[in-house]
């Protein structure tokens, strides 16, 4: 990987399950592309695609900024959902706000944080009810 | 192990016409939550799950797995059958529950 920085955004389109996951596809794939590690591959992708889909489910969609250099990969979700009330309790394995019809899908199981601070090297959520929830993933490259 | 060699042994039908059929299959993981298969699930694994619905192709492609198997003879919506053929992932179908796939799977793999 060359010394630059990779910046690319997504829009994360609202209550479309169809096109859930495109933005950590087209990451995955960027980050094959340029030969990074395929386990750090899968650490960015499934923390990614987890923090997408919360966006999809909880918040109306939002917005996903990647940064690339040669050192790490950072990925900022900003939604402008109705926020985390108690981050502490949605951090549990097994705690869950999504509704029926979600959890009738396989999501909602109340995996998707525990998998983000799994996968995550560093996982930051700043987040206010009424307002939205920023969860900003890093996964270091070296 | 191919997809392709893995479906024609265990009498399972491709129904992505042949993308992804050239995958090795390592292994075989069953569940039906998705962050949990996504998370747990090896690289080139074979994964059966009763979804049909097209996320089922995301979680495939994050987690590297070799193709995705309906058991039960459910039956598989166009939209995510058209997913998998463009992110490549092979949707195998079959009648049979995913015990005895598991059963078949184990002797072969």
């Amino acid at each position: 990987m060359t010394n630059g920085i990779i910046r690319q955004n997504f829009v994360i389109p609202a209550d479309d399950f169809t096109a859930a996951g495109e933005a950590s596809s087209s990451v995955k794939k960027m980050l094959i592309q340029l030969g990074v590690d395929p386990q750090k591959v899968k650490k960015t992708a499934i923390s990614m695609y987890e923090a997408e889909i919360n966006a999809v489910i909880h918040a109306n969609g939002g917005i996903a900024s990647v940064e690339i250099d040669r050192n790490k990969i950072f990925i900022r979700i900003e939604d402008h959902g109705p926020g985390i009330p108690d981050v502490e309790l949605a951090m549990k394995e097994g705690y869950t706000t999504a509704p029926d019809a979600i959890r009738e899908m396989g999501f909602g199981a109340g995996m998707g944080l525990p998998n983000m601070k799994r996968y995550a090297d560093l996982l930051e959520i700043k987040t206010e009810v009424g307002k939205g929830t920023t969860v900003e993933i890093t996964v270091y490259l070296s | 192990m191919k997809v392709s060699e893995f479906a024609e042994k265990l009498n399972l039908e491709i129904l992505t016409e042949g993308n992804g059929s050239s995958k090795d299959i390592k292994g075989m993981y069953i569940c039906d939550l998705l962050s949990w298969a996504m998370s747990h699930a090896q690289k080139g694994d074979a994964w059966v799950t009763v979804h049909t619905h097209v996320n089922i192709i995301a979680v495939a492609v994050m987690a590297d797995i070799s193709c995705i198997v309906i058991p039960e003879g459910i039956e598989v919506e166009e939209a995510t059958l058209k997913k998998a053929a463009q992110e490549g992932i092979a949707v195998l179908g079959t009648k049979k529950t995913a015990y005895e796939i598991a059963c078949e799977a184990g002797k072969l793999l």
